[in-house]
């Protein structure tokens, strides 16, 4: 059994909670994070920045054909999302049986993005799901 | 800096080639070529070979030294490389050609492209060309290439008012013309309706939408266009080589309708050229998905932003038109072997220019335009040849 | 020192099946679903098992204080269905949650208890100062074999409770455990379902431990159920609990608020910690809420709890049990068996 353990493990804080840098020179943020800033380069000033998740959906796509490691959840939402604070990331967008929109609002989810088979480690992270405040929330207005 | 032309061209037959090997195919492929061109092994200076995943394809790499010992250059010991951009090795591997003959480095070049796709399962197949895409913030969530596709498809449609239909127009015109070019893997005329109530792969692209896994080889070979000249009655000259980056990921891109990899390696193409997009005669552009053909001939400037869909809906890029587009049936109809394809296209360009393309040939062509992208345009590559 | 809740989160997966539809498929008669008392269960997406319902609900709980995750010291979640046999789900759950490294973390598995045994070793922890906040969590993606009886309530839910001697929502007065060694439910390791006892599951376990502990605790603190406002007990169906509370003295009224399980089935090492979830939902400062849970094996945990007034600064900060009801989305039993990974491909 092969496994990518390092490889995964590496990007776990980028995976569960979207770290990423801001460069504080030309207040661009970036995700995954960067080691050097493409507007300032080496004149960079960069900080480790944790994104907040909410976004919205840029374009999106329905998978029906997928790799091998991805056939067993067919059919699923995949989706470029603008995260508030400016990066694009892309994603899987779920539970939404409305339909997924260009332009919906969503907020990260965490749930299992792939496994190593049976034997192997199980790789978490960001999904994203349709934004939905808290009942209580409405009652209040 | 020298001027490089083309003096002989090869192809094998595109498809399912459940008989015959990577070895086999790309011996095939240079046997052609080099007869063409009329010259010896002696007369050879380098090999140039665009493979993008024999390691994943066929679990073989060092694929540089494979060519050269199947091409049977092995004991003159001729230097061979391999060059990899994704689905535009093959174009790539040509500009690596051209560059070492223009620099004066080497006389005789062979440029080469191979893939052999359909030893491995079509999930497996679908993994090692996902490797083009972001690996860590792409495919990691599941994005497949057809994925990617999809997604600047629903930006286009949106945002352009582009149609299914239109998408489909492609398609329906590549395999127009592939009907046309015995090399071509799949030669049957399909109808708006065949494409639109295919099987979905990544929504609005069903598969009819996409190029298929194909196996096959190419190659061609230059020469310093002062000595081809001497060697060859139908020279054809590489008037512009142009290579351009971008972001690896879609997501990161600036439009996610416009390839700005094509935008910039088309420009610097034209000017290399010093012609204008209108006096092109017929080109061969980037087709894995119909959709990617819209955008190529709107990055390319053929038509403006946005127009790509309905100018194929019209005709304008099909055979009898002023810019017939993707004669030998394109990616998606003459087959696409990730590293064959770049040369694939310029071995077309060559029989267009040479008057040798049958039934699919263009009246008068004397400058032809062959445009090759990897990935989601992480890499594109412009070529501009001339009688 | 008063010790308690600081705050509490939950998730339940949105997805659902009828029991009336497991039923067709394995012949049973409808009166299944009345004669244990549950409608309808959770299913978890093909892409949930205990560790992201772990993450979602310790979420929750975070929010619903904006309480400042550096301050948590330790982390337990108790599950029976732990992804991985060898390796923590606690610590995956620390990362998503934590922004330091300085915590300490481990699962717990005792059956349908192990949430309420994590809690009170946060309660331990906490009160003996070794830490400021402890985060306890109860989650299970519960497996029952096709056909079984176990697979009509086996469901998918979690909880988390954020475990603290400041800004309480609710104190825990006290808490008193009833444990003996009673094979009732096992699953040997490396197999896919558990085994049970059957009728053996009743008297000798779940009603002899949950009224050991139940009655334990209220001599212990000279108190009649009439002194609680509310009652939550395990609820491996909805017949138990109200069997137990009558046997008990509470009243249906009592059970009531927390009572979920009719529409969301067992979730094993969540089920007693999101009914006293709901309850908190709904309680008003000042009121008492007695709580036992039961785990196979077997043992039952009981607390008597008193909600303060920050209850109602907190509770609007995350998702409700009741929000996580409504709105679910219905399987078939083929979809069903895709999504729990019951077909072998």
């Amino acid at each position: 059994m092969t496994t990518q353990a390092p490889r995964f493990w590496r990007s776990i804080p980028q995976r569960y909670n979207l770290s990423g840098t801001h460069c504080k020179r030309c207040d661009e943020y970036f995700f995954p994070p960067r080691n050097l800033c493409p507007n300032c380069r080496r004149g960079a000033h960069l900080e480790e920045y944790t994104f907040k998740g909410t976004g919205s959906v840029v374009t999106f796509t329905t998978i029906y054909n997928a790799t091998e490691e991805f056939e067993k959840l067919t059919p699923y939402n995949l989706a470029i999302i603008q995260l508030d604070e400016g990066p694009k990331v892309t994603g899987q967008v779920v539970s939404c049986p409305g339909g997924i929109k260009i332009g919906m609002r969503v907020r990260p989810v965490f749930r299992i993005l792939g496994k190593e088979g049976d034997r192997g480690i199980i790789y978490y992270g960001t999904k994203f799901a349709p934004l939905v405040e808290p009942s209580c929330e409405d009652e209040k207005r | 800096m020298r001027s490089v032309s083309i003096i002989g061209v090869g192809c094998t037959k595109f498809g399912e080639r459940w008989d015959v090997s990577l070895r086999d195919m790309i011996a095939e492929a240079g046997v052609l070529a080099i007869d063409d061109a009329e010259i010896s092994g002696e007369q050879i200076d380098a090999l140039y070979v665009g493979n993008m995943s024999g390691g994943r394809f066929v679990e073989q790499e060092h694929i540089g030294a494979l060519i050269a010992d199947c091409a049977g250059l092995s004991r003159l010991h001729v230097p061979s490389t391999r060059v990899e951009a994704a689905c535009a090795s093959g174009g790539l591997a040509l500009r690596q050609g051209i560059l070492a003959v223009a620099s004066g480095y080497s006389d005789i070049v062979i440029a080469a492209g191979v893939e052999k796709m359909t030893d491995v399962s079509s999930g497996t197949a679908a993994d090692a060309l996902a490797a083009a895409a972001d690996r860590e913030w792409e495919c990691f969530f599941g994005a497949t290439f057809p994925a990617l596709y999809a997604m600047m498809a629903r930006l286009h449609m949106r945002r352009y008012g582009t149609t299914h239909d239109q998408m489909a127009a492609v398609a329906v015109k590549n395999h127009h013309h592939a009907c046309y070019n015995p090399i071509a893997q799949y030669q049957m005329e399909i109808s708006i309706d065949d494409v639109n109530h295919s099987p979905m792969v990544a929504d609005p692209l069903h598969i009819l939408d996409c190029s298929p896994i194909s196996d096959g080889a190419a190659a061609v070979v230059l020469a310093p266009t002062e000595m081809a000249k001497k060697l060859s009655e139908s020279p054809i000259k590489v008037a512009a080589s142009a290579q351009a980056s971008d972001t690896l990921a879609l997501h990161d891109r600036r439009d996610l309708t416009t390839l700005d990899a094509t935008v910039h390696a088309g420009r610097a193409a034209f000017v290399q050229a010093g012609i204008e997009p209108r006096m092109v005669d017929v080109a061969e552009v980037h087709d894995c998905f119909t959709i990617a053909e819209i955008l190529a001939i709107e990055d390319l400037g053929f038509v403006e932003k946005g127009q790509g869909g309905q100018a194929t809906e019209e005709g304008l890029t099909a055979l009898g038109s002023s810019l017939p587009v993707n004669t030998s049936g394109g990616l998606k109809a003459c087959g696409h072997p990730v590293g064959a394809t770049g040369i694939k296209q310029a071995y077309e360009i060559a029989l267009q220019l040479r008057g040798e393309a049958g039934r699919r040939q263009v009246d008068e062509a004397e400058v032809g335009l062959a445009h090759n992208v990897g990935g989601s345009g992480g890499t594109a590559l412009v070529h501009i040849f001339t009688r | 020192m008063a010790k308690g809740i600081v705050s509490y989160g939950v998730y339940i997966p949105r997805f659902r099946i009828r029991l009336e539809e497991i039923a067709r498929v394995w012949g049973d008669g409808e009166e299944i679903s009345e004669g244990l008392r549950v409608l309808e269960k959770s299913v978890p997406d093909l892409d949930e098992d205990t560790v992201t319902i772990a993450v979602e609900a310790a979420r929750n709980a975070i929010d619903r204080c904006s309480a400042d995750p550096k301050r948590i010291g330790a982390i337990y979640a108790g599950s029976e269905s732990h992804p991985y046999a060898v390796k923590p789900t606690a610590t995956i759950v620390g990362q998503a949650v934590c922004s330091s490294s300085s915590f300490t973390a481990a699962d717990f598995e005792f059956a349908c208890k192990a949430g309420t045994a994590a809690l009170q070793a946060c309660l331990g922890m906490v009160g003996s100062g070794l830490i400021d906040l402890g985060l306890a969590i109860g989650a299970d993606v519960s497996q029952g074999a096709p056909g079984d009886m176990l697979e009509y309530t086996a469901a998918a839910g979690g909880a988390a409770y954020l475990i603290g001697s400041q800004d309480l929502a609710a104190e825990i007065e006290d808490t008193y455990s009833f444990t003996t060694d009673t094979p009732d439910f096992w699953r040997r390791e490396g197999m896919p379902y558990p085994e049970h006892g059957g009728r053996f599951t009743g008297e000798p376990a779940y009603f002899k431990h949950v009224t050991g502990a139940a009655r334990g605790l209220m001599k212990r603190l000279g108190t009649v159920p009439e002194d609680y406002d509310y009652a939550v007990f395990h609820q491996p169906n909805g017949k138990f609990p109200l069997r137990v509370s009558r046997m008990l003295g509470f009243s249906k009224k009592q059970i009531e608020p927390g009572l979920i399980v009719p529409l969301i089935g067992n979730t094993y090492s969540a089920s007693c910690l999101i009914g006293l979830a709901a309850t908190l939902d709904v309680a008003r400062p000042d009121e008492r809420i007695f709580v036992t849970s039961f785990g196979s094996g077997a043992g039952s945990d009981a607390f008597s709890i008193r909600v303060t007034d920050r209850i109602d600064e907190i509770r609007c900060g995350a998702p409700s049990v009741r929000d996580y009801i409504g709105g679910g989305e219905y399987l078939d039993y083929a979809m069903y068996a895709r999504h729990k990974g019951k077909l072998r491909v």
